[in-house]
């Protein structure tokens, strides 16, 4: 009898495990199941709810959500100037800031990956990841306050007669180029550390200049992890309302749509559609670009 | 080759069936609100806990602590920087109650998300000011929508150092002329209710216009205040809504002149920084008068711990907490007992407690509706005063 119970308890763990034995295809399903139907439902899922609640719109007496198919907000997107500005405003950030950590990420990325001791790469690597650590509201706060009027860099400037730029788009700019240069340095180093040296001494050999070796051979080979990390820093600001609200006036889509979503969801979700419908081209274009080809 | 199209096959079709669901979701969703206003009759025993959405400094360990002890209720409170943030955490339904402006009552009880209160069970409730009962931000088709709080006005403020001769008028920001020469170093509250900061000035200084209540507003006059705040946008220096990026501004230099709280004017002081809003012999008013606040706690339609919420409402006016909550905050107090329990013997005195003429030239926070309050739908909704605050803003 006592044997026979516990033939059975055993047999619960048995039969799983027979049921997964020799199908592979199992096995993974069910390793996977959990982050498949996270990122699906999680992400996808509320993708889908975004789109459809874009088509909606709020009843002006009650305030109260009329789900119908209307093209209204759309509408008041391409009528009101505002909305391009703003549109407008945000695209050209984004686009800036990552010009910008491109141009910054180069030449840090390009000595810890081919010129830096072993140690001293170790260190970079910290470094670069260190500002990671700290809170974004405390980064952007201390840039708030070194900008402000009596601020370090206008304390700084003034010796020189010169002021700083003081809160508005180009503070923006400035703060947002420091937020996200880790994100554009670490894929750009990984590019560079995958090109062997041996090809940099065979264009030498070959009587390159360093300029036409960077050109030719160092560019082409890391430019998918250029628009890799692009693709970090185009987004990320694209995104961001926190910042725009503490260093300047100016509003991002971002702020549009935090003002408008208590009281008009739709509204909100339709703008909401705008910096994705930008971030599906730019991914269109990253691919012809050959971003993904190493992923 | 084969197989990479199939994938991509199989990948479409889940993304579809995916849309397919959600539409099915979104369409299926059905809103029951319909608030049956089951009011409590008998404040039963205490349900152990209670949820709070309220501004910053209205609920403090102070007086909290002794409402635990008291009720058993333990409190846990939420505190949200807008009028709109609280309207969506009320909405959430997790919550007993809320300390609600005025901008944000009318879009509770319209959307169903608080309940009435019955005030036969709130014993203190009897002895509040009577300007405060059966307002049009806490009263609705008469009938009580929650507990009056206290009350404020929004202050100006400005640097003793940058301004001088100390300002009288809220034209010093809003006259183009005079806020020119503040170019960069003007404060305004980032919010649409702002809008009715320019119609108070309008009310004043523009009569022919007819603005009676600065919160209905025709196309006419509403067209007017924004007008009159897209002349005032290249010399503002800075719009804030939270406080302490406003605190900063000013004591960084970056503010020199602008509208405040209490909240705020009183930290700049408490840090030592040159900064002054109108003295007592003015009223404590620019000569416009100005925009305020009278809060109101209400009763959550979704409250799991009604008794409790009760409970709260009734001590949040009891005269000695009332007084402690009034002079922790900087605002007057609600309960007119409570002007015998203030540490400050002046303090109702000072804030004008007791002097219903002073609050006549405040203009609380209400919800813009299209309802003119005659019943005409001429008045410009809340929905267009967010538009035009974006327009306004560019």
């Amino acid at each position: 009898m006592a044997t026979e119970a516990v033939a059975e308890r055993r047999s619960v763990g048995h039969r799983l495990a027979g049921l997964f034995n020799g199908r592979p295809r199992l096995q993974v399903g069910a390793l996977l199941a959990g982050p498949i139907g996270w990122l699906v439902i999680g992400y996808l899922g509320s993708l889908a709810v975004l789109l459809v609640a874009a088509f909606w719109t709020v009843d002006p007496l009650s305030g109260e959500v009329v789900r119908g198919l209307s093209f209204e907000n759309f509408q008041t997107l391409f009528d009101e100037p505002v909305y391009r500005d703003i549109v407008g405003r945000t695209v050209l950030i984004a686009a800036l800031v990552t010009v910008t950590d491109a141009i910054l990420a180069f030449p840090i990325a390009f000595y810890m990956a081919k010129v830096a001791s072993r140690r001293g790469k170790a260190i970079l690597v910290v470094a670069v990841l260190l500002p990671l650590w700290s809170s974004y509201l405390v980064k952007v706060y201390s840039w708030r306050t070194m900008l402000s009027t009596d601020g370090v860099i206008n304390w700084a400037l003034e010796p020189f007669g010169l002021h700083g730029p003081g809160f508005g788009s180009t503070a923006v700019w400035l703060v947002m180029s420091y937020l996200w240069l880790p994100y554009m340095i670490l894929p750009i180093y990984a590019g560079l550390e995958r090109i062997p040296n041996s090809l940099i001494s065979a264009s030498e050999d070959l009587g390159a200049s360093p300029f036409t070796t960077f050109r030719r051979v160092i560019l082409p080979l890391v430019f998918p992890a250029v628009v890799a990390g692009s693709i970090f820093t185009f987004a990320l600001t694209l995104g961001d309302y926190i910042t725009p609200r503490l260093v300047s006036n100016d509003q991002f889509i971002g702020n549009v749509i935090f003002n408008n979503i208590t009281n008009n969801l739709p509204f909100a979700s339709a703008l909401a559609l705008v910096p994705i419908v930008v971030m599906i081209a730019y991914l269109l274009v990253a691919r012809r670009l050959g971003a993904f080809e190493h992923i | 080759m084969r197989t990479h199209a199939k994938t991509a096959r199989t990948a479409w079709l889940i993304v579809g069936g995916l849309v397919a669901f959600m539409l099915l979701l979104a369409g299926c969703g059905s809103s029951d609100d319909d608030s049956t206003g089951n009011e409590l009759q008998k404040v039963g025993k205490g349900e152990g806990q209670l949820n709070l959405i309220s501004w910053a400094g209205y609920v403090e360990p102070e007086w909290t602590e002794p409402f635990e002890k008291k009720t058993g209720c333990k409190v846990n409170n939420k505190i949200a920087g807008t009028s709109d943030e609280m309207v969506q955490l009320m909405r959430s339904g997790q919550y007993d109650g809320v300390s609600a402006s005025g901008n944000a009552s009318a879009r509770l009880v319209d959307g169903g998300d608080v309940d009435p209160v019955n005030v036969d069970l709130v014993p203190n409730y009897e002895t509040i000011f009577a300007d405060l009962k059966d307002q049009p931000y806490n009263t609705f088709d008469g009938v009580n929508y929650g507990i009056p709080h206290g009350r404020g006005a929004n202050l100006l403020m400005w640097n003793t150092n940058d301004v001088k001769p100390a300002p009288t008028s809220w034209d010093v920001i809003l006259d183009p002329e005079k806020a020119a020469e503040y170019k960069g170093k003007i404060s305004a509250y980032d919010d649409p209710i702002y809008i009715a900061d320019a119609a108070v000035y309008l009310k004043a200084h523009q009569p022919d216009l007819g603005i009676e209540n600065p919160y209905e507003l025709n196309e006419e006059q509403f067209e007017a205040a924004v007008n009159l705040l897209e002349e005032q946008r290249p010399f503002v220096g800075e719009y804030w809504s939270e406080a302490a990026k406003q605190i900063s501004a000013f004591a960084g230099g970056d503010s020199e002149v602008g509208t405040t709280w209490q909240y705020q004017y009183f930290e700049l002081q408490g840090a030592g920084k040159p900064v002054a809003a109108s003295p007592a012999s003015q009223g404590f008013l620019p000569s416009e008068g100005a925009t305020g606040w009278s809060d109101t706690w209400m009763l959550s339609s979704q409250a799991e711990h009604p008794n409790c919420m009760y409970m709260w409402m009734d001590w949040i006016v009891e005269p000695k907490v009332n007084a402690q909550v009034a002079e922790y905050f900087g605002e007057a107090p609600a309960q007119s007992l409570a002007c015998d329990q203030t540490a400050d013997k002046e303090f109702c005195t000072k804030y004008h407690a007791d002097n219903p003429g002073f609050w006549k030239r405040v203009y609380y926070w209400e919800t813009p509706l299209a309802d003119c309050g005659d019943g005409s739908e001429d008045c410009m909704d809340y929905n267009d005063w967010v538009q035009a605050w974006t327009t306004i803003k560019g």
